[in-house]
């Protein structure tokens, strides 16, 4: 993979993606071989908006190649709270860092930001745009449980403001998968990711409830449907109960059912669900570690 | 009556804009950047008969000669538009606009929440789609009501 920035699903190919996913298996079962390979590299992260598990994976990730991190901290305690805009902030940071790991929220910005640098930078997150090393690791836990051959996925929840519905739906075109989207009619794909699966020529089936198709699912991959996307409590209440599973919904599922949720959850997915097979949700953010490394490890290596 | 008539149907030098689709030829100035603060004449004339389309409007501006990436633009709201370039009261070329691949710094994206509408140093860039454009920074396509996203100068 020879890319400068990764800003998008949307750029990357299946040998793209195989290429980091065989790296992230190479390092996870070898991590101690990859732990003094970026020693000497720094790695700025700028966070324009809360992350738990991304900025803690990257962070980890970044510290098990050997490398450090310097942090911008939160908006309020930085420049930006003074009025400094996002091109500039990428290039006074760009010189501190060998590369860039950027979450904002406003669509675009990653896109933007990357025509300000020369180092690499990574799209953690743009608004509702896109969130591609998201997407990696949820296809290298595709990979490990339920592989890319005849894939039959369903993706459920708030398919229309859920940046990592959108770059998996992108990069899914790539493989030979059918992806049944799942969602209320509110919250259906939108129509720039509609644009772009048809003119793939994917297999693509929408939904307004999960029960016709989870019988034929190999995975389940459930997102969070946000309160302040609906105009009342009352609405959201109603809407969101729909979408939420427990062990009865799966009931009808396959045995080998892997289903997935890009964490933080609040009610869509029952704990009763946590000690059965098919979750692989946890794995899903340990995953964050391994393929981060292989992302890092492939940018740094080009910066070289 | 004679005299604006004259005035409005011969220029010395300049672009004739004409088959606008009737009704745009406001739109046409604004897509062009043209409002008549830098002084050159400027005459519109809108929904006179057209075998061709029905309605259509002209627009003629003098002292400027258009260029080709100005008015391909115009084939986002005027697909039928045709171009005469106008010296010494000659037309010396006539043109008709072609679908560019891309619109820089033209439309305005829609959605509230792109990058390009907040206050950082970046032009709007679409790509022009078969029926519509589609924004390079966060991916809003627009299809509908074109007119109504073009950019205030």
């Amino acid at each position: 993979m020879r890319q400068d920035h990764i800003i998008s699903a949307k750029q990357l190919s299946r040998s793209d993606i195989e290429e980091v996913l065989d790296r992230a298996a190479d390092i996870a079962a070898d991590p101690g071989a990859f732990a003094d390979r970026h020693d000497d590299a720094l790695l700025g992260l700028l966070f324009f908006e809360p992350s738990t598990r991304t900025k803690m994976s990257f962070t980890a990730a970044m510290k098990r190649l050997g490398g450090e991190v310097v942090d911008m901290g939160t908006v309020e305690s930085s420049s930006v709270k003074k009025g400094e805009s996002l091109a500039d902030t990428v290039r006074v940071v760009e010189g501190y860092a060998d590369a860039l790991v950027l979450r904002h929220p406003s669509e675009g910005s990653a896109k933007m930001a990357s025509d300000y640098v020369d180092v690499p930078l990574i799209n953690a997150g743009d608004g509702a745009g896109q969130h591609p090393t998201q997407t990696l690791l949820d296809l290298y836990t595709i990979r490990e449980n339920a592989g890319f051959d005849d894939l039959k996925i369903g993706i459920m929840g708030d398919l229309k403001y859920g940046r990592t519905v959108h770059s998996l739906a992108h990069a899914l075109t790539e493989f030979d998968a059918r992806q049944h989207f799942v969602s209320p009619e509110s919250l259906e794909l939108p129509r720039s990711v509609r644009y772009d699966l048809h003119e793939a020529g994917a297999d693509v089936r929408e939904h307004t409830s999960l029960e016709p198709v989870l019988s034929e699912l190999d995975v389940l991959y459930v997102t969070r449907i946000q309160a302040e996307r609906f105009p009342d409590e009352s609405e959201y209440r109603e809407v969101a109960g729909e979408y939420q599973i427990d062990a009865g919904t799966l009931a009808d599922a396959k045995d080998d059912l892997t289903v997935m949720h890009p964490l933080p959850r609040v009610d869509e997915i029952d704990h009763e669900i946590d000690a059965t097979e098919h979750a692989k949700y946890f794995q899903q953010a340990h995953n964050g570690v391994p393929v981060r490394m292989a992302i890092l490890d492939m940018v740094l290596e080009g910066e070289r | 009556m004679t005299d604006r008539k004259l005035r409005v149907s011969k220029i010395e030098n300049g672009t004739v804009i004409d088959h606008i689709t009737g009704g745009q030829a406001l739109n046409v100035l604004a897509i062009l950047g043209i409002d008549g603060t830098e002084g050159e004449t400027v005459s519109v004339v809108m929904n006179v008969p057209s075998d061709q389309l029905g309605h259509k409007d002209i627009v003629k501006v003098e002292g400027r000669e258009l260029s080709e990436e100005e008015l391909d633009v115009l084939s986002l709201i005027a697909p039928a538009a045709s171009i005469n370039i106008v010296r010494d009261f000659d037309v010396v070329e006539k043109k008709h606009v072609n679908h560019p691949d891309r619109v820089v710094g033209v439309l305005q994206c829609p959605n509230h929440n792109c990058i390009t509408t907040e206050d950082e140093p970046v032009e709007s860039a679409f790509t022009v789609l078969d029926d519509g454009v589609r924004c390079e920074y966060c991916d809003t396509i627009i299809r509908e009501d074109l007119p109504a996203h073009i950019l205030a100068n």
